[in-house]
């Protein structure tokens, strides 16, 4: 493989991460208030994201700046090409974090009930957009871009349901597993239309990784109606990393209309060391997040309100 | 009015504003690391107080420097497009560099730290916020060296109107960069440190009025600490920043020229104090270690880059730069001088121990807030606004780095998007602070020392944060 394929893997990998771990803590903060009854289950809700959320969210950080320096003109024409709903998703992304971080300090219901809202709208906006985005970008048409959105929106639902499900006790797991078998009612379908139309025209593998999407998505469904909580969790995120793989293997090797990856790369020198910084970096950023993962595996109770703090 | 006007309104506001929070993002971690060291060497119980309080205030600027650095990743692509793909080969490299290698550092240690106080054991909890704080100097020194890089391009070269990186040690070792990140994070620990003195010299007053005297040792504490903190920072920034000031005597002359409002080529440049007052020569010896060494005016520059570049202004607002270079200094160095005055005033005597700490003073010390702050502002619209009109120093202007196909409407927008929710947030966040500076610090449940590794205790819900 040469070095601008392995940097378009790369992209694609982190882009992965990124749809993977966020795509659970969009779909927590939109069920959180449908999930939860009262304020000590509404933090149960959000504490089993809150040691994470902000990692997650350096996927991004890290899959943007990623294209910045391999893929100049792609990071360039990608965001001022959509211009606004960039610009929502970043709206989004501020109001989410900034609601998340103070939930807990602010003082009153009413206050807590802003950030509420903020967490809600600020995780459907980008859970939607990405989606519309990417589709956008491979069929340039209002009806792909919708159904695109609507998709990666109901699956961030399914996969954020199925992670409460596993990460909860209480009334809020059996809570969660019903959201879970209503969410997969539109992502099944969406999912369908969607990944079969990711890969028309293209190469029989293309096809095989769609077709595995599809299974994942559907092993999810079934998996959760047997409250196999762990595997079904393993399931979403199978169905997103593979649904990812297939977009990007769509994607390649025009990841915009009209430049391919080739024209959009940097050059040899500044691909190789970059190269070797992320395979020295990603090895740790993988442990260590992994291990906070671990340090965090205990489910997350429904404590009784306590002023602390 | 065109795309490219607000846009560069846009990036001015979007970047000071995500610099408000960022120094006490980089100063506040470390002070706050500190202070928790301090509680795990010493067990005693106003450390731990101390290392709440102020991690919590750290915890809601931090949530602040977050969302408005991700509008900082994606603005050069929305707004800067023609500017990216110019540099992406070689600005682009720290920027991946700065997410991957200190971002994920920061971050994810950063929630550790804040979940983990009763889940890890007491020294693994103590590594984690070391290992946040070491995470955000790090992402300062990549974006200041990218940053440096557009004044001072070094390490690559032009092909095809594109910049190709040839070599990523200078880029990293720039002496642009490596002069202006001591001096900016330098900077930010005085801004940290000016905060702490602040909230400190606030509280002292408001316990001394409510009678109590309980927590004076609480708070003279924090004082010191911060009191030290800010004048080592300062002499750190003052170091800095004259060397600073002679690599634009080499490396950006017109930036040096509009700091001083000089206008023609001079030998034995006197430095101006205000417009009117000189003195002779001083600038030539702060500038070149020479007092006769010549120093290039703004009007004889802008003659040469005209023969060089072709017509044109390439003078950029001198105003606005001479002035910030004063505030800059002026606002800086009070900010040192008074944790000078404050470390005399707090020295322990021979005989008869502390004296209370002055009230008077306690009053000025809540000047240690806006005065560095303001400092750090106007030390970014010098050496930003002094750049103009380049992106990228001699390679590409900023007229010519703007998206092309976006819209004057898109960009008002964005920037009435970012303009109305950036204002709505300022309020809330100021709102917050004081809030929990006036409340002083909360009840904790009591901590044991050594508490474990909690394996058999549920999740519970973390003490700081809720
Ligand atoms: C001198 C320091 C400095 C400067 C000049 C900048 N930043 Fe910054 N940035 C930080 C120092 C910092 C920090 C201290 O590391 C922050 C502040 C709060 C935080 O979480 O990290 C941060 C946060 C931060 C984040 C969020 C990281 C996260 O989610 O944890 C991003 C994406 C950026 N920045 C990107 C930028 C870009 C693209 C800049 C250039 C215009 C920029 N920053 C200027
Ligand atoms: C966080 C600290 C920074 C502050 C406060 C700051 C401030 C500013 C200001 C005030 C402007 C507008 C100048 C004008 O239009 O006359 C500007 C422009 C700009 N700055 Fe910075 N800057 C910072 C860091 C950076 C960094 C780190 C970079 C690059 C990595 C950068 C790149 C730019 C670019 C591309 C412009 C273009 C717009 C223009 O020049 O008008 N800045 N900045
Ligand atoms: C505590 C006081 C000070 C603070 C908070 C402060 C802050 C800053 C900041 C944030 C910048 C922008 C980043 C940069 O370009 O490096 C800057 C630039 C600069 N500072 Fe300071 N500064 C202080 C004192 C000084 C002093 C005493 C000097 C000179 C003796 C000085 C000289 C400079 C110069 C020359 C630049 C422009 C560098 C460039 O554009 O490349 N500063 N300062």
């Amino acid at each position: 493989m040469d070095l601008t394929t392995v940097w378009f893997v790369i992209i694609a990998f982190l882009w992965t991460g990124y749809f993977v771990l966020e795509g659970f803590d969009f779909g927590v903060g939109m069920l959180a208030p449908v999930l939860s009854r009262g304020e000590a289950e509404r933090r149960q809700v959000l504490t089993t994201i809150g040691p994470v959320w902000d990692g997650n969210e350096v996927w991004l950080i890290t899959a943007v700046g990623a294209m910045f320096a391999a893929f100049p003109a792609w990071y360039a024409g990608l965001f001022s090409g959509f211009y606004l709903p960039v610009l929502l998703v970043l709206a989004g992304l501020i109001v989410r974090g900034v609601a998340l971080e103070w939930r807990g300090k602010v003082a009153t219901a009413r206050e807590r009930s802003w950030c509420d809202a903020a967490i809600f709208a600020g995780s459907a906006l980008p859970a939607f957009l990405w989606g519309a985005i990417f589709a956008a970008v491979l069929a340039d048409s209002g009806l792909a871009a919708v159904l695109g959105g609507v998709f990666t929106l109901a699956l961030s639902l399914l996969h954020g349901a199925v992670f409460l499900a596993l990460r909860t006790e209480g009334p809020v797991r059996r809570r969660a597993r019903r959201a879970a078998l209503t969410a997969s009612l539109a992502a099944v379908p969406t999912g369908v239309v969607a990944l079969s139309a990711i890969p028309a025209g293209g190469s029989p593998l293309l096809w095989a990784v769609a077709l595995a999407a599809m299974a994942a998505l559907a092993s999810a469904v079934a998996l959760t109606w047997r409250r196999r909580e762990g595997w079904a969790f393993t399931a979403t995120a199978g169905a997103i990393a593979l649904g990812t793989a297939a977009l990007f293997g769509a994607l390649w090797p025009e990841p915009l209309p009209g430049i391919t990856v080739a024209e959009a790369a940097s050059a040899p020198y500044t691909l190789g060391v970059l190269t070797w910084i992320g395979l020295i970096a990603l090895p740790f950023v993988l442990g260590y997040q992994g291990w906070t993962y671990w340090v965090f595996r205990k489910r997350v109770v429904s404590a009784p309100l306590s002023k602390v703090g | 009015m065109e795309a490219l006007d607000l846009a560069r309104w846009q990036f001015g506001i979007t970047t000071v504003y995500h610099f408000l929070f960022v120094p006490l993002t980089i100063g506040l971690g470390v002070f706050v690391a500190g202070l928790q060291t301090a509680w795990h060497r010493t067990g005693k119980a106003h450390y731990l107080t101390l290392t709440k309080f102020f991690g919590k205030l750290f915890l809601i600027n931090f949530a602040m420097g977050v969302v408005t650095g991700i509008v900082q990743e994606f603005q050069f692509g929305m707004n800067w497009s023609e500017y990216s793909t110019f540099v992406g080969d070689v600005f682009g490299a720290p920027l991946a560099m700065e997410a991957l290698l200190a971002f994920f550092l920061e971050s994810t240690f950063l929630g550790l730290w804040i979940f983990g106080w009763d889940r890890l054991p007491k020294r693994v909890h103590l590594a984690t916020i070391w290992a946040a704080a070491i995470g955000s100097n790090l992402s300062a020194y990549f974006i200041l060296a990218a940053n440096a890089w557009m004044k001072h391009p070094v390490g690559y070269t032009v092909v095809d109107g594109k910049a190709r990186m040839t070599d990523l040690w200078a880029v990293l070792t720039n002496s642009t960069a490596i002069a202006q990140v001591p001096h900016v994070v330098g900077a930010a620990f005085v801004v940290a440190g000016g905060f702490v003195i602040a909230v400190s010299g606030y509280r002292i007053l408001r316990e001394r009025r409510a009678g109590g005297g309980a927590d004076a040792r609480t708070w003279r504490s924090g004082l010191r600490a911060a009191l030290v903190m800010t004048a080592v920072a300062g002499a750190v920034v003052a170091g800095t920043g004259d060397m600073s000031a002679k690599l634009l005597h080499e490396q950006q002359p017109m930036k040096l020229a509009a700091a001083e409002g000089l206008r023609h080529d001079e030998s034995g440049a006197p430095f101006s104090v205000v417009p009117g007052v000189e003195i002779p020569g001083l600038l030539s010896i702060l500038a070149a270690n020479d007092p006769g060494a010549v120093i290039q005016g703004a009007d004889d520059i802008q003659r040469r880059f005209a023969a060089e570049f072709g017509p044109g202004d390439y003078q950029p607002n001198i105003p606005a730069v001479f002035w910030s270079f004063r505030v800059m200094i002026v606002f800086g160095m009070a900010t040192v001088g008074l944790s000078l005055l404050g470390l005399w005033l707090t020295r322990r005597r021979r005989r008869g121990g502390e004296r209370p700490l002055p009230a008077w003073f306690a009053r000025v010390c809540l000047l240690a807030l806006p005065l560095p702050t303001l400092a750090v502002i106007a030390g970014w619209l010098l050496s930003e606004i002094g750049r103009q009109p380049w992106t990228v120093a001699g390679e590409l202007l900023t007229a010519a780095s703007v998206s092309p196909g976006v819209s004057l409407t898109e960009v008002a927008i964005s920037l009435a998007v970012f303009t109305a929710l950036y204002g709505v947030l300022a309020v809330a966040e100021f709102a917050l602070l004081t809030r929990y500076v006036k409340a002083g610090p909360q009840e904790e449940p009591a901590l044991r020392p050594g508490q474990g590794d909690g394996d058999d205790s549920p999740a519970l819900q973390p003490t700081l944060m809720y």
